[in-house]
């Protein structure tokens, strides 16, 4: 299944689709600055001039992740490079790169090995080089801070680039044998460092596509349309924004891709211009079906299919299911729901297009650029190798810039009028465009023996699928032959021993129709996580357990559960070790005050193929009166592996738990009549400062492999929330966000 | 119209409508794009400069606002105390709200360098990090605050 999923297809094409063969140093002449002379470029993802500067090729976009920072440390660690002497370079969208995405918390993971050869390599090419030139044997060579030494003799980098013989390549082959350091002799790899891209972020000067510019360009906005799908304008009346200096004319667009087909743009000479325009035009529509759908209608259809016996793709099919709970003595039954959820990511959506010499110019953020590049060039009717995207810093990702349809719009704006174009989305208008996180309902059960033993569990889950809205053939087959997206139900497939397991995504179809389901941060553990970890409360409260002494049972490293070599040595052990490390720091089991209350939680991540252990603790008070909960700390332990960038990782397990908090109490929008309801910060309230608890951090120091840290906290939050107000007063909420009227009106029922 | 005022201590003169907000005259007219756009209803922060010291919402602020005032924006600070703890708490995440926290910080902490822990929680909380930078945002105000006091005092000792 790997090999078909998405993750599968992209680390295939990733290794096929770069050469690591060393070039030498006559190709690297094109890169050589002035006054530095040659340059070793040993392969695409770095290149040291004659100063000793190595500098490393980035193909993950920065978006608050320090991503260069790690990807550059782990490279440097090999090449024995002093770190002084490294910066970094995001690249354009090339064909040589492979493909260009980053999501899925997957950047560390996946580069580790690539990075680490490609570092060792070049080491070895230096010390071969550097040895000839002392006129000592390599073997009596070792190097360290960017100088070869042997004995007494010294040589550093710089000099052996400016003089050396660097024609050794490197078979993919013999890449493979490298024998890379022990963690014992790392020296960057786990040691505390700066983040290369904070110094541009305190003074200004960062880059943001929003920052983009050429000469001669128009800005442009879309009249939003009132559904995503159908609507088609009827009329246009532009008669009072002829009157406004500055009004740059309208157009309808033609979009072959099929993204935005018959959108109104906009064009003005500058934005401030625009909004004036903007809000002076009238369109009459005609409205796609969407228009007559609500957030209650999509929840609906989605309890309707869960009801579908049929429906679905099966994730887990173990034989007996229906048996278990057939012979059952006694069995719970639970229903969880979500609510919308914006990305909000705070720069709002945008893109520079021109054409440049026959060539197509996307000046943007992406974090997908390989999934639209394909789009854009259907949309503009060129080759794809006449479109080029310049990257940019990303004003937040958290999976919404994985999809590019932003870009399509700004093409196609610059190509309906001819010119360079700006595309800028309002706040407003950035809401109403995103690929928003689809609500959800599951269904959960799960079957007791006579001794309260667990003997089977289902866990059936649907909701809009992003991948199937943008990136269908990365669907994943399942056990039934129907196709499903695993990140809509990554989460369930978990590593507890609940006997006999079943798990069914669904796909809901009315959602489909009628927006675009987004990725965000985390995906499906953002609400496959919540009923699970959730329904654990519940079922260890049923046989009147401990919820972290029954998880602990349920968490053996047997079976399907072992765990495998590299991702999950140790398996469900690992997730027992952190539970148990949480409980620790947290107090589990010791008094507190009344209305006040602990709950945990736990996850593997985003995938059983790349676990990240985590888990939570959330400490809460709630206010009778009012509904009001306050969480009071949130304690937080992770083991994902080897730490490339401590300071990076704690700042990312910081930022995802208050995101998993934000989603728990203070976000959550609701689809209405073909929009979001929220649109902006007037009613969209993310968690601010004032509102920030303690927070306790705890990584797990681990010599396995290095995986991800972007997401996995977000998604334990809400449960040991949820969890954490039954500990307190006894009520148990089964919807997302937790609004204080529904504690109110669960405490009267 | 004309409107002049001054610009990180340097004299501009505009020729724009009264009424067009600071925040595109300074990125779209001025080329000082270290302030952000980010909600337009000078709810989130990102676009906050100071208007004679004080921090404000450029994105609401008009031209007309500022005629004869004086503006600063991130490009007119320079190793201030403030940018200084944000390194050293290694603060920004995406970093495109920093500008403007960094400049409602620096405006909280030149009116009180005694500001309090709540202080610090009312001051700041008109500011919106989408990353959720917070502790770190907390923290380096606390450094920032600590040194502007010491150096404060250091002055005093020395005139």
């Amino acid at each position: 299944m790997a090999s078909l999923s998405r993750r599968g297809f992209l680390i295939t094409s990733a290794a096929t689709g770069v050469t690591l063969a060393f070039t030498g140093a006559s190709e690297a002449l094109a890169h050589t600055s002035a006054g530095a002379g040659k340059t070793f470029e040993p392969d695409i993802w770095y290149r040291i001039d004659g100063s000793g500067t190595v500098t490393v090729c980035i193909a993950e976009a920065e978006m608050g992740q320090h991503v260069g920072t790690a990807l550059a440390r782990i490279l440097a660690e090999e090449l024995e490079a002093t770190w002084a002497s490294v910066r970094v370079e995001y690249v354009d969208t090339h064909p040589k790169w492979g493909t260009l995405l980053t999501g899925g918390s997957w950047s560390v993971w996946s580069n580790f090995d690539l990075l680490s050869r490609a570092g060792a390599a070049g080491r070895l090419t230096l010390i071969d080089a550097g040895a000839k030139l002392l006129g000592v044997p390599a073997s009596s060579c070792r190097a360290r801070d960017s100088v070869v030494r042997s004995g007494k003799k010294s040589i550093t980098y710089a000099e052996i680039v400016q003089r050396g013989d660097l024609s050794r390549r490197y078979s993919p082959e013999e890449l493979k044998h490298l024998v890379l350091k022990k963690p014992a002799e790392r020296r960057l790899i786990g040691r505390e460092t700066r983040a290369l891209d904070i110094p541009q972020k305190v003074d200004g000067s960062a880059r943001y596509g929003i920052d983009a510019r050429v000469e001669g360009m128009l800005y442009a906005r879309a009249i939003m349309p009132p559904t995503r799908f159908g609507s088609r304008a009827l009329s246009i009346d532009d008669s009072a924004a002829r009157d406004i200096p500055g009004y740059a004319g309208i157009r309808t667009l033609e979009d072959p891709s099929g993204t935005a087909p018959g959108w109104v743009i906009a064009y003005g000479d500058s934005f401030a211009t625009l909004n004036k325009v903007v809000s002076s035009i009238r369109v009459e529509w005609s409205k796609g079906a969407a228009a007559d759908v609500t957030e209650q209608d999509l929840l609906d259809r989605a309890e309707q299919l869960i009801r579908t016996s049929d429906a679905g793709s099966l994730m887990r099919a173990d034989e007996g299911v229906d048996e278990a709970f057939a012979s059952a003595a006694r069995t719970l039954e639970s229903t969880y729901l979500t609510h919308s959820v914006l990305h909000f990511q705070l720069e709002p959506v945008n893109a520079l297009a021109f054409e440049k010499d026959g060539t197509w110019e996307i000046h943007t953020g992406s974090q997908w650029q390989s999934l639209i590049l394909p789009t854009l060039a259907k949309a503009l009717g060129v080759p794809e190798e006449k479109v080029v995207m310049r990257t940019y810093a990303l004003g937040g990702g958290f999976g919404r810039r994985l999809y590019g349809d932003y870009a399509v719009l700004a093409a196609l704006a610059a190509k309906a009028i001819g010119k360079p174009v700006k595309f800028q989305c309002t706040r407003e208008d950035d809401a109403q465009l995103d690929c928003f996180r689809s609500p959800s309902v599951q269904r959960m059960r799960m079957a007791f023996d006579a001794t309260g033993r667990i003997t089977g569990m289902e866990q059936h889950a649907a909701a809009g699928w992003p991948t199937q809205a943008m990136a269908p053939s990365a669907l994943s087959p399942g056990l039934n032959g129907q196709p499903f997206d695993q990140f809509s139900i990554n989460g369930a497939d978990h590593w507890y021993d609940t006997g006999k397991h079943r798990v069914r995504a669904i796909s809901n179809d009315l959602a489909m129709r009628s927006f675009v389901p987004g990725w965000l941060r985390s995906v499906g553990p953002g609400w496959t996580n919540w009923a699970l970890e959730s329904f654990m409360d519940e079922a260890a409260h049923s046989v009147a357990k401990d919820p972290l002494a029954l998880r602990l049972e349920l968490l053996k490293p047997t079976g399907r559960n072992a765990g495998t070599s590299p991702n999950s040595v140790g398996g469900a052990s690992r997730q027992a070790n952190v539970l148990k490390r949480a409980a620790a720091r947290s107090g589990w089991g010791k008094p507190l005050p009344s209305d006040t209350g602990r709950g945990i939680a736990t996850t593997f991540g985003q995938e059983r193929e790349m676990p990240t252990w985590t888990a939570c603790v959330a400490q809460v008070r709630v206010d009778r009166q009012t509904g009001v909960v306050k969480v009071e700390k949130i304690t937080m332990v992770v083991d994902a592996g080897i730490i490339v960038h401590p300071d990076g990782a704690r700042a990312q397990i910081e930022g995802a738990t208050l995101w998993g908090l934000s989603m728990a109490l203070h976000e959550g929008t609701e689809f209405h009549h073909g929009q979001v309801r929220d649109t902006n910060l007037n009613t969209y309230t993310p968690l601010r400062l004032a509102d920030v608890p303690d927070l306790d951090i705890e990584l797990i120091e681990s010599p396995h492999t290095a995986v991800g840290l972007g997401e996995p906290s977000t998604t334990v939050v809400a449960p040991a929330i949820g969890n954490a107000i039954f500990a307190a007063i006894g009520v148990r909420v089964r919807t997302l966000p937790i609004r204080p009227e529904a504690i109110t009106a669960l405490l009267r029922a | 119209m004309s409107i002049a005022f001054e610009l990180n201590g340097r004299p501009v003169d505009l020729d724009l409508p009264d009424d067009t907000p600071l925040l595109w005259a300074l990125r779209d007219h001025l080329g000082l794009t270290g302030t952000k756009f980010g909600c337009g209803i000078g709810m989130c922060g990102a676009c906050t400069v100071h208007l004679n010291g004080r921090a404000i919402r450029a994105c609401l602020t008009p031209l007309s606002a500022v005629a004869r005032n004086r503006v600063a924006t991130i490009e007119g600070l320079q190793d201030h105390p403030v940018q200084k703890a944000w390194i050293e708490a290694q603060t920004p995440q995406c970093g495109y709200c920093q500008s403007g926290q960094i400049m409602q910080a620096v405006s909280i902490l030149e009116a009180n360098p005694d500001a309090s822990d709540a202080d610090i929680d009312a001051g700041m909380t008109g500011n919106l990090c989408r990353c959720m930078a917070y502790i770190r945002i907390r923290k380096a105000i606390r450094l920032a605050a600590l040194e502007m006091k010491r150096t404060r005092s250091a002055g005093n000792a020395n005139g």
